[in-house]
C-alpha cells in the first residue's frame, strides 16, 4: 500500500503541501514528492486540483454484512437516570434509521430500571434490549463491555452510537476491540452514504480545524461516540403509523418492545475492586448550565483582571470561563476551562475577552449560539467564530459595557 | 550572545531557563510580597542536577567549575534573584568544605549538597562585624573533644532552610582576624536556634534570618581545617563566590533590559512606538553595552579561576564590582523606560530594581572591592 | 532474588497545533514553523512512571530492580521525543517506526503497541497520556489494554498506593472521585491533574544525547504488512475538509463607546439584558 504523485499531472502547484499537517510533502524540481511522514490522511488527494495523487495497493476484498441490520443506541446510565446524552443520540439514530430504512434499537446496561426510561418512547424506538443485574451496580468497563458485546454479536446491528462521556471514552473503545471493529470518536456529524449505505463519521481532528469523514470499511457494527451537548435532542417524534393511517398506541408496544437480555452472570467477573466513591467537592461549576459564558484568556494577564468578568457575567445571567492559558497560569480554576482539554459548552451567548482562539478553545465552545468576541489583535482566530467582533482593548470595553448595563437597571 | 559554549553549557542553560518559564516566572511577584521561600523551585533546581555544577565529582558533582556555576546562576536570576540567591548561598556554604575540608568532612556533607537534597549557608556577618571580619565576636571554646559556641551571626541568607552552616567564629579572640577558625554546625543541634524572617527591601523570596548560638557544642571533627585559618577560608571562598555574585547581577539587568525593550516597542506616545525616540534608544545602547560587558568580565574571571591560576582576588572583585554597580543602573533605567508602569507592582522591573540593589552590598560592599583591588593594584601592579 | 519490574510509557510525537494561526485572507491553516513536539499529556505519563520507579525503589528497592522504558511509534524523527524522555529521567527507549505502520488506525496503533509491549519481559504498567493533539480520541489506551487482557483506568489523577503486584488509583469522573484497586500488570492514562513534569536533569539531557534507540520494525514484531498501517485498520479517512463557519462575522467598528452601544442592543435583542 502506498500513495503516489502521478508525476505527468502535477504541475508543482503547491496546494498539496499547503495543506499537509504532517510536514510530508516537499516539491522538488516542481514535483510534489510525498515522504515518510506520510500518514495517508488523503487531505492532499482531497486538495488536488489536477487529481495527481492516489493511494494504491489497498485490500478491497469487501466481506459480506447482510447480516448486520438496524441502528443500535447505548444509552448510557448514572444515578439511576439515562443521561442527557442518550436522547442526543437517540435524535440522530432516529435520522440514520429513517435514512437506512432499518430499525431503531436501544440498550441499557444497569442495576435498576432507569427512573426515566419511558422518555426513550418518544422515539420511534424498534427495541429496547435490557441487560440488567447487580453486576452492573457500578460502572466498571469490563463486565459494561462484555454486556455490550453481547448484544451486539447476537442481535447484530450495523451502526452502534455510544456517547463520549468519560465512561463511554474507556467502555467503548474496548467494546471495539473485542469486537474487533471500527470505532470513530468525538463525532460531530453522522450521516449515511446513500449509494454504499454505509455511516459517514464526521470528526474534528487537529483541534477542529480540519474535519475528517470516516468510514468503517470493512467490519460490524460501524461504531461511533459523540460527546455530550454536541448534538441536540430533537424532540422525539412518535412515528405515525402510515399503513394505518393512526398513532401507534404508546403503552401497548411500550411493554412489547422491551427485552431482557439474559446471560451466564458467572462469566461476568471484574478485574476492578471498586474502594470509594466521593463526590467532587470542589466548586461544582457546570457551565453548560449557563446560557451566558463569560470568557477570558491570556489577554487578562492575570487573576485579579478576571473580576470585571466576573461582574459582567453576574449581571447577565451568566458564568465565567477561560482559556486553557488562563487556567495554566493560575489565574482561575480548572472547572472553568473551555475547550479541548477542559469542558465543551454551546451557550446562548459566548463572550470571549482576550482569547486569541488557539484551536482547542474553539473546539470547545464555536457551536454557541452567538459568539461576541473582544481581542486587540484583528488576525485573531478567535474572529473566525465570532458573530460580532470587537477590535479593542478590553481593559475598556468591559468596564464600559458594564456601566452601560448597570446604568439601564 | 550563546556562541562560544560547549553542548554540555547550553544544556545547562536550557534547563535553568526552563525552570525560569515554567517555574518561577509565575509565581515571583507572589513569593516577592508574601516572602514565600521557593522551596519547590529549589527542589527541582536540585533534582536538575544544577547544585552538582559545584562540586567534584568524586563527591557526587558534575567536575565542572565556577563558569558552569555563573551560567546557571545568570540564567535564574532572570527569573528571579531570590531563587538565584538561594542557590548561589547554598554554594557559598559549602565552598569552604570544598577548599579547606577535610577528607571526611568532603564525603560526609558533599553529596547531599550536590543532590540538592540538603542546603548549605555561610554564617560569618555579625550586628559589628560586616566589612569588619576581623571584629566578630561569636566564640568557639575548645572542650575536650568539642567546642562550645556562643554568640549571634546576623542576615544569613538560607538561615533556617538550610541543614549545614559553615560558621565563622573566634578560637582566638585576642588575635582578631587570625583568631577566627570555620565550623560545620547541622540545623537541630542543641543550642543552636533562629531568629525571626527578616523583612528586606528586596530578594524578600529568599529567608534571611539570624542565628543564635547558645552553648553550642559541636565535635572537634567539625572544624575546618587549623585554628586560626578561617580568615583565609574566607577570602579564598569569596575569590570563587564573586564572579557568581557578578552573575546574578548580569541576569537581574539582563532580565530588566529585556523588559524595557520589549515595552518600548509596544507602548506608543505621540502616535510612535518609544522606541522610536532617540532618548530612548540611546538609554538602550548603553544599558546592553553594559550588560554585555559586565557579562564579559563575569565570565572572564570565571575561566581564569577555572584554569586554576593563583592571584584571582583582584579580578574576582573587579566582575563583582563592575557588574552589580551596572545592574544597579540597569535596573533603575529600566523602570525609568517603563515610567509610570514602571512604578507599579503589575510588573516586574521595580522588583528587579530593588533586587539588584543586595549586590552591592553582599559578599563584601562594592567599597570593600574597591579596597581589595586598589590595594591589590598598588601591590603588585601588573605582570 | 531481585524481580524485574518494567514501567512502559508510550508517547506520540505531534504537530504543536498550539501554535496554529489562521491566514485572514485565504482562511487557510499557516502550518509553516509548526514544530513538532511531544504530545503535552505524554510529559505528564512519562513523570508518572519516572515517579512510580522512584517510589518503587523506595519501598522494595532491596527485592526490585525497576525500569522505565518509553515506547513510541511513529516516523524516524519520533526519535527526538523519546532523546526528551531519556532527559527526563527515562531509563530506556525504543522507537516503533516502519513505512508498513503509517496510516494506522487507532486499532492497528494499539495492535502494533501490544506486539512491541510482548517483546519486553518483565512489563507490568504501561502509562499513556488521555489523549493527543492531533488524534485526541483517547482510544490506544483502552484498545491496548484490552488487547493484552490488563485492566485499565482511564483519567488516573493519583496512584495512592503502589506495589510491585498491585496499584490504587483515583480518577476523576465527570463529577465524582473514583477510587480502584487492580492487580498488575495493568494501563493507565493520564491528565493534567496527576502530577507536575520535572525539567529535565543535566544528567538525563548528557545520557539523552549519547544513548543508542533501537529501531523495531515489521520484522522485530512479528507482524505481517496486512495487520498493520492503513491495511490493518478498521477505519479510513475519505476526506478531509475546512469546517465551514456558520456565520459572517461582523466586525463592530467606531469608538469604544459605539461598538459597546451595539453589543448591548444586541443582547437586549437576545432578552440577555
Amino acid at each position: 500500500m502506498e500513495i503516489k504523485v502521478d508525476v505527468q499531472k502535477c504541475t508543482g502547484c503547491n496546494i498539496c503541501k499547503s495543506v499537509c499537517m504532517y510536514d510530508a510533502i516537499e516539491i522538488v524540481d516542481r514535483k510534489a514528492l510525498i515522504n515518510e511522514n506520510c500518514i495517508f490522511c488523503s487531505a492532499c488527494i482531497e486538495s488536488c486540483k489536477y487529481d495527481a495523487i492516489e493511494i494504491s495497493g489497498m485490500e478491497t476484498v469487501l466481506k459480506d454484512f447482510s447480516d448486520y441490520k438496524g441502528v443500535c443506541v447505548y444509552l448510557e446510565t448514572y444515578d439511576n437516570k439515562i443521561i442527557d446524552v442518550g436522547f442526543e443520540l437517540l435524535s440522530t439514530a432516529e435520522m440514520l434509521a429513517d435514512k437506512l430504512n432499518v430499525s431503531l434499537s436501544a440498550v441499557l446496561v444497569c442495576s435498576d430500571e432507569p427512573g426515566n426510561l419511558n422518555e426513550i418512547f418518544n422515539f420511534r424506538l424498534n427495541k429496547l434490549y435490557l441487560v440488567k443485574s447487580h453486576v452492573f451496580e457500578n460502572n466498571l468497563d469490563d463486565v459494561f463491555a462484555k454486556a455490550l458485546v453481547q448484544v451486539i454479536n447476537r442481535y447484530k446491528p450495523e451502526i452502534f452510537l455510544a456517547g463520549a462521556t468519560m465512561f463511554g471514552r474507556t467502555l467503548i473503545p474496548k467494546v471495539a476491540a473485542i469486537i474487533k471493529t471500527g470505532l470513530t470518536a468525538d463525532c460531530t456529524a453522522l450521516s449515511v452514504d446513500d449509494d454504499k449505505k454505509i455511516l459517514l463519521q464526521t470528526r474534528p481532528t487537529f483541534g477542529g480545524n480540519i474535519l475528517a469523514t470516516i468510514v468503517t470499511k470493512n467490519s460490524r457494527p460501524q461504531m461511533a461516540t459523540v460527546r455530550p451537548h454536541v448534538m441536540e435532542i430533537k424532540t422525539g417524534k412518535i412515528k405515525i403509523d402510515e399503513k394505518n393511517g393512526s398513532e401507534s398506541n404508546p403503552s401497548v408496544n411500550q411493554k412489547d418492545r422491551i427485552e431482557y437480555v439474559q446471560f451466564d452472570q458467572s462469566k461476568f467477573k471484574t478485574k476492578y475492586k471498586l474502594i470509594n466513591i466521593e463526590k467532587e467537592t470542589e466548586e461544582k461549576i457546570n457551565l453548560n448550565d449557563y446560557d451566558v459564558i463569560v470568557s477570558g484568556g491570556r489577554g487578562l494577564g492575570g487573576s485579579e483582571k478576571f473580576a470585571m468578568l466576573k461582574e459582567l457575567a453576574g449581571l447577565l445571567g451568566g458564568v465565567v470561563g477561560a482559556s486553557r492559558a488562563a487556567v495554566d497560569a493560575n489565574w482561575i480554576s480548572y472547572p472553568h476551562q473551555v475547550g479541548q482539554t477542559g469542558k465543551t459548552v454551546n451557550p446562548k451567548v459566548y463572550i470571549a475577552v482576550g482569547i486569541s482562539g488557539a484551536i482547542q478553545h474553539l473546539a470547545g465552545m464555536q457551536t454557541s449560539d452567538i459568539v461576541i468576541a473582544i481581542n486587540k489583535d484583528p488576525s485573531a482566530p478567535i474572529f473566525k467564530v465570532a458573530n460580532y467582533g470587537i477590535v479593542g482593548d478590553m481593559f475598556d470595553i468591559v468596564p464600559k459595557l458594564i456601566s452601560r448595563i448597570k446604568s439601564s437597571k | 550572545m550563546r556562541y562560544l559554549l560547549t553542548d554540555e553549557q547550553k544544556m545547562i542553560i536550557e534547563i535553568c531557563k526552563k525552570i525560569v518559564d515554567e517555574r518561577i516566572i509565575p509565581v515571583r511577584a507572589e513569593y516577592d510580597e508574601k516572602m514565600i521561600f521557593p522551596a519547590d523551585i529549589i527542589k527541582e533546581i536540585g533534582r536538575s542536577d544544577l547544585f552538582r555544577l559545584f562540586i567534584p565529582e568524586k563527591y557526587g558533582g558534575m567536575g565542572t567549575g565556577i563558569f558552569e556555576v555563573c551560567l546557571a546562576t545568570e540564567e535564574l536570576s532572570r527569573g528571579d534573584l531570590s531563587v538565584a540567591t538561594t542557590y548561589a548561598a547554598s554554594g557559598l556554604g559549602f565552598i569552604p568544605i570544598i577548599l579547606m575540608g577535610s577528607e571526611e568532612q568532603k564525603e560526609k556533607y558533599l553529596p547531599v549538597l550536590a543532590s540538592g537534597e540538603k542546603l548549605a549557608a555561610f554564617g560569618l556577618t555579625e550586628s559589628d562585624a560586616g566589612s569588619d571580619v576581623g571584629a566578630i565576636r561569636t566564640t568557639a571554646v575548645k572542650d575536650g573533644d568539642f567546642y562550645i559556641l556562643n554568640g549571634t551571626k546576623q542576615w544569613i541568607t538560607n538561615g533556617g532552610e538550610a541543614d549545614i552552616y559553615t560558621i565563622f567564629a573566634k578560637t582566638a579572640p585576642d588575635k582578631g582576624a587570625r583568631g577566627v577558625s570555620a565550623f560545620i554546625v547541622e540545623k537541630g543541634t542543641d543550642g543552636f536556634e533562629f531568629g525571626k524572617k527578616e523583612d528586606k527591601l528586596g530578594i524578600r523570596a529568599s529567608a534571611t534570618r539570624e542565628l543564635v548560638f547558645n552553648d553550642c557544642k559541636i565535635p572537634k571533627e567539625n572544624m575546618i581545617s587549623r585554628e586560626g585559618s578561617g580568615f583565609i577560608t574566607v577570602m579564598k571562598t569569596f575569590d570563587e563566590s564573586r564572579p557568581a555574585v557578578g552573575a546574578q547581577a548580569v541576569g537581574v539587568a539582563q532580565a530588566a533590559l529585556e523588559e524595557a525593550l520589549n515595552y518600548s516597542k509596544i507602548r506608543s506616545q505621540f502616535g510612535a512606538p518609544i522606541s522610536s525616540f532617540q532618548a530612548i534608544q540611546h538609554m538602550l545602547a548603553d544599558m546592553a553595552t553594559s550588560v554585555e560587558a559586565a557579562r564579559s568580565l563575569v565570565y572572564y574571571t570565571a575561566q581564569v579561576i577555572d584554569s586554576g591560576a593563583k592571584d584571582v582576588s583582584r579580578l574576582s572583585a573587579m566582575s563583582k564590582l563592575f557588574a552589580s554597580d551596572m545592574a544597579m543602573k540597569v535596573t533603575i533605567d529600566a523602570v525609568q523606560i517603563l515610567g509610570g508602569y514602571g512604578f507599579m507592582k503589575d510588573y516586574p522591573v521595580e522588583k528587579m530594581m530593588r533586587d539588584a540593589k543586595i549586590t552591592q552590598i553582599y559578599e563584601g560592599t562594592n567599597q570593600i572591592q574597591r579596597n581589595i583591588i586598589a590595594l591589590d593594584l598598588i601591590k603588585k601592579g601588573f605582570i | 532474588m531481585i524481580e524485574k519490574l518494567k514501567i512502559i510509557v508510550c508517547i506520540k510525537q505531534v504537530p504543536g497545533i498550539m501554535e496554529i494561526k489562521i491566514n485572514p485572507e485565504t482562511n487557510t491553516l499557516i502550518r509553516e514553523g509548526i514544530e513538532n513536539i511531544i504530545n503535552p499529556f505524554d510529559t505528564y505519563a512519562i513523570e508518572e512512571g519516572v515517579s512510580l520507579k522512584e517510589k518503587l525503589t523506595a519501598s522494595e528497592g532491596g527485592s526490585l530492580d525497576v525500569e522505565v522504558i518509553a515506547l513510541s511509534m511513529g516516523p524516524p524523527h519520533s526519535e527526538a521525543i523519546l532523546r526528551e524522555a531519556i532527559s527526563l529521567g527515562i531509563d530506556n527507549a525504543i522507537l516503533l517506526s516502519d513505512r508498513a505502520f503509517a496510516g494506522s488506525d487507532t486499532w492497528a496503533t494499539s495492535y502494533t503497541l501490544s506486539k512491541a509491549i510482548k517483546k519486553i519481559e518483565g512489563w507490568k504498567i504501561i502509562i499513556l497520556g488521555k489523549q493527543t493533539l492531533d488524534g485526541d480520541t483517547g482510544q490506544v489506551g483502552p484498545e491496548l489494554a484490552q488487547i493484552l487482557n490488563i485492566p485499565f483506568i482511564g483519567y488516573a489523577s493519583k496512584i495512592t498506593e503502589i506495589s510491585s503486584n498491585k496499584m490504587i488509583i483515583k480518577r476523576l469522573m465527570e463529577d465524582r472521585y473514583e477510587t480502584f484497586e487492580i492487580r498488575l500488570p495493568a494501563a493507565i492514562s493520564v491528565g493534567k491533574d496527576i502530577n507536575i513534569p520535572r525539567v529535565p536533569s543535566l544528567r538525563g539531557k548528557m545520557k539523552s544525547k549519547s544513548i543508542v534507540i533501537p529501531v523495531w520494525g515489521i520484522d522485530q514484531i512479528d507482524m505481517d504488512e496486512k495487520e498493520c498501517g492503513l491495511n490493518g485498520s478498521y477505519t479510513q479517512v475519505i476526506k478531509i475538509f475546512s469546517p465551514e463557519h456558520k456565520y459572517e462575522v461582523k466586525m463592530v467598528h467606531g469608538t469604544p463607546d459605539e461598538q459597546v452601544n451595539e453589543i448591548y442592543s444586541k443582547l437586549k435583542e437576545l432578552s440577555i439584558i
